[in-house]
């Protein structure tokens, strides 16, 4: 057993450090193809050479939060007469639709009112309801930068193979360490999503303010109920069909993230559910040559990794087990003696661990702080060192193993939880 | 996908792979350092015992001031400490066991030149054989290990030689026919001549040897005594300005 895990543990550590270190040539190779634009921009000389673009924002039961969403959306530096936003209440049980009622008149804006029927379901309906070229959703819970659109749409501009671009998502604000944990998270995303876009090996186009073109629809079709991560589905069906997604890291979208680990271990289980689900039902991707990098480095490694939270655990509850019968044999054979607790004043670099696990754990840490800095680099345009990232590795190394095994098991009993279901207990 | 796409993958594999060989070489070139620091420290107790032993036989008498500072040191205790973790963290086995038998005579060696020096010199010292297994999930063995780590801090005059049953090493085989021991009773604890089996806490051993109590009442005594004799030099000496 013990030399099992051993080895499970080298193959995982193996795999991390694999997919950091890709991620560290693919920087190398394309540092310079990334753009980072930070003034407001402007991309044709006269409005009407802007293309129109309709952003839907669905909600269920988000109240005051739907205007929010609606305003930061008018805020953004895009023609009037091109951008376009369908409210879609789908089915509140609370002043949802009272809220929308305030733009019936809003010359940009139309209204619909629905039963409940899922994310999916209020987007497909916002599909049918328009014309424009470019199409993209805005989950009520967020907000977006003002030249959040502009960024995006230099992407189609420069490139018409590009199906779609997907935003950078930022935590909005944080109130408790929970939540400077996931800044961090989000932060980190950054750099690591813009290294699968240079590969084309995007899995997820996110549910608030990735745009598509409209041809998207009408060649692979609408949305589908898909697990409750509608936004995995579409991007691995585009993915099927060759459809090449981008990412465009200084498009910024803020998003609420959950408050308390309750809320957290929700949400997480349900993308990794989601992803684990929509993967399997992919599975076709998988190591096919024609699919390209998805099907080698993302699809692959995130299983792998998955799966590897099991063993992890596995073996970090052997070591407790194992640190807890030692300690607990001493005090029952000598009482509490604080004596043996008392850290030695001298350190012999003897018993300093030194083998190959924590070398490569070193070179592991490295680069997941390089991937960090780079990330902050792209947002901020310089590093902002604090102590969020100790909150990020305490609170997911301590929480994350409860929602991923969660998550796993729920897919193996194939159990769904319902889009609706996981905003009612937000 | 792209040729580049498929040169990235290997090239990739081949970083990942030479980072993770030259994280196994560090890791056994600092091991293998390790273990010829241990050899190193036993080098030189056992250079300090035949020394001593030599000094006996040449001169069959002993000048007992020399003696007590070099071989009576905690040297032999720490030694044990790094010769366990090494035991459990090392792959190096066979290299750990052959340090872990050198141990074991550098202990029996010890404890012979200890008796003589005990004779010569009046010294205080009370030898303690603690016999433990590692081949079984010994937990009787984890407590009385605790019990004599506590022991050995508290009364600097017990002297615990401790040896894992299961070693292949015919000075210990002896050990173990002397003092009757038997892999079935273990841990078994050999002190005033006499064998103990199961687990002893505190009071049991203190109660086997109760001039441990003596020894720590002169160790009080003395100290006291020192204390005073400095406290009267330095009134002496600010009553003489």
């Amino acid at each position: 057993m013990q030399a099992f895990l051993e080895i499970v543990v080298y193959i995982v550590s193996f795999f991390s450090l694999y997919v950091q270190i890709y991620f560290l040539i693919v920087f190398l190779e394309n540092r310079k193809k990334i753009t980072i634009h930070r003034e407001p921009l402007r991309l044709f000389e006269k409005n009407e050479d802007y293309p129109a673009v309709t952003i839907v924002v669905p909600a269920y039961n988000e109240g005051e939060s739907v205007a929010i969403t609606t305003e930061s959306l008018l805020k953004l530096n895009y023609p009037k007469d091109k951008l376009f936003l369908i409210l879609v209440n789908d089915g509140s049980k609370d002043n949802t639709w009272e809220v929308m009622q305030r733009y019936k008149d809003h010359p940009q804006i139309k209204i619909f009112n629905k039963p409940n029927g899922g994310k999916f379901s209020a987007q497909n309906l916002a599909l049918e309801n328009t014309q424009t070229p470019f199409l993209g959703c805005l989950d009520s819970d967020s907000t977006v930068h003002p030249e959040a659109l502009n960024r995006i749409m230099t992407y189609f501009l420069e490139d018409p193979r590009i199906m779609a671009v997907a935003p950078t998502i930022v935590s909005s604000k944080e109130e408790n360490l929970l939540q400077k944990a996931q800044k961090t998270e989000y932060e980190m995303q950054i750099y690591v999503k813009k290294m699968m876009s240079l590969v084309n090996a995007i899995h997820v186009t996110p549910g608030p303010f990735s745009i598509f073109r409209r041809e998207v629809f009408d060649k692979i079709g609408k949305y589908k109920h898909a697990h409750t991560t509608e936004d995995i589905e579409i991007a691995l069906r585009m993915q099927k069909h060759h459809m090449k997604i981008e990412n465009a890291p200084d498009s910024y979208v803020y998003t609420n993230t959950p408050k308390t680990v309750k809320s957290l271990y929700k949400q997480r289980k349900r993308w990794i559910y989601g992803f684990i689900q929509n993967a399997l039902d992919y599975r076709g991707l998988f190591f096919r040559k024609k699919y390209g990098n998805i099907a080698f480095i993302n699809l692959p490694i995130s299983f792998i990794l998955l799966s590897s939270v099991l063993f992890l655990v596995i073996s970090i509850l052997r070591s407790v087990y194992e640190f807890i019968k030692t300690q607990s044999l001493t005090i029952s054979a000598i009482g509490i003696n604080w004596e043996t607790y008392r850290p030695k004043l001298e350190l012999d670099p003897f018993f300093f661990n030194t083998s190959a696990l924590m070398f490569i754990s070193i070179f592991l840490w490295l680069l997941v702080f390089f991937s960090l800095y780079m990330s902050q680099k792209m947002l901020y345009g310089k590093t902002k060192i604090n102590l969020n990232i100790l909150w990020f590795f305490l609170t997911y190394t301590l929480l994350a193993p409860f929602w991923v095994i969660k998550a796993m098991f729920n897919a193996l009993r194939n159990y769904e939880a319902s889009w609706t279901k996981e905003i009612d207990s937000r | 996908m792209e040729k580049k796409d498929w040169i990235r993958y290997i090239l990739v594999f081949l970083i990942t792979l030479t980072l993770f060989l030259s994280s196994a070489w560090l890791s056994s070139f600092m091991n293998t350092k390790k273990i010829r620091d241990i050899r190193n420290i036993q080098d030189k107790i056992s250079i300090d015992i035949m020394s001593s032993e030599t000094q006996f036989q040449l001169l069959q008498e002993f000048t007992c001031k020399d003696v007590s500072a070099s071989s009576l040191s905690g040297e032999l205790n720490s030694l044990a400490e790094k010769i366990a973790y090494s035991e459990e963290n090392m792959s190096k086995t066979e290299e750990v066991k052959d340090l872990k038998k050198y141990y074991s005579l550098l202990q029996i060696k010890d404890y012979l030149l200890m008796q003589k020096i005990k004779d010569q010199c009046n010294m205080p010292v009370t030898p303690i054989f603690y016999f433990y297994t590692t081949s079984e999930n010994c937990s009787n063995c984890v407590k009385e290990a605790a019990v004599l780590n506590k022991l050995r801090a508290e009364y600097p005059e017990l002297r615990v030689y401790s040896f894992d049953y299961n070693l292949d090493l015919s000075a210990l085989k002896t050990l173990l026919r002397t003092f009757k021991v038997e892999d079935t009773k273990l841990p078994a604890l050999y002190m005033n001549d006499k064998l103990y089996t199961g687990f002893l806490d505190e009071n049991n051993i203190k109660e086997v040897l109760p001039e441990l109590e003596e020894y720590a009442r002169i160790r009080k005594e003395a100290k006291a005594a020192s204390s005073t004799s400095t406290t009267t030099s330095t009134t002496s000496s600010t009553s003489r300005k």
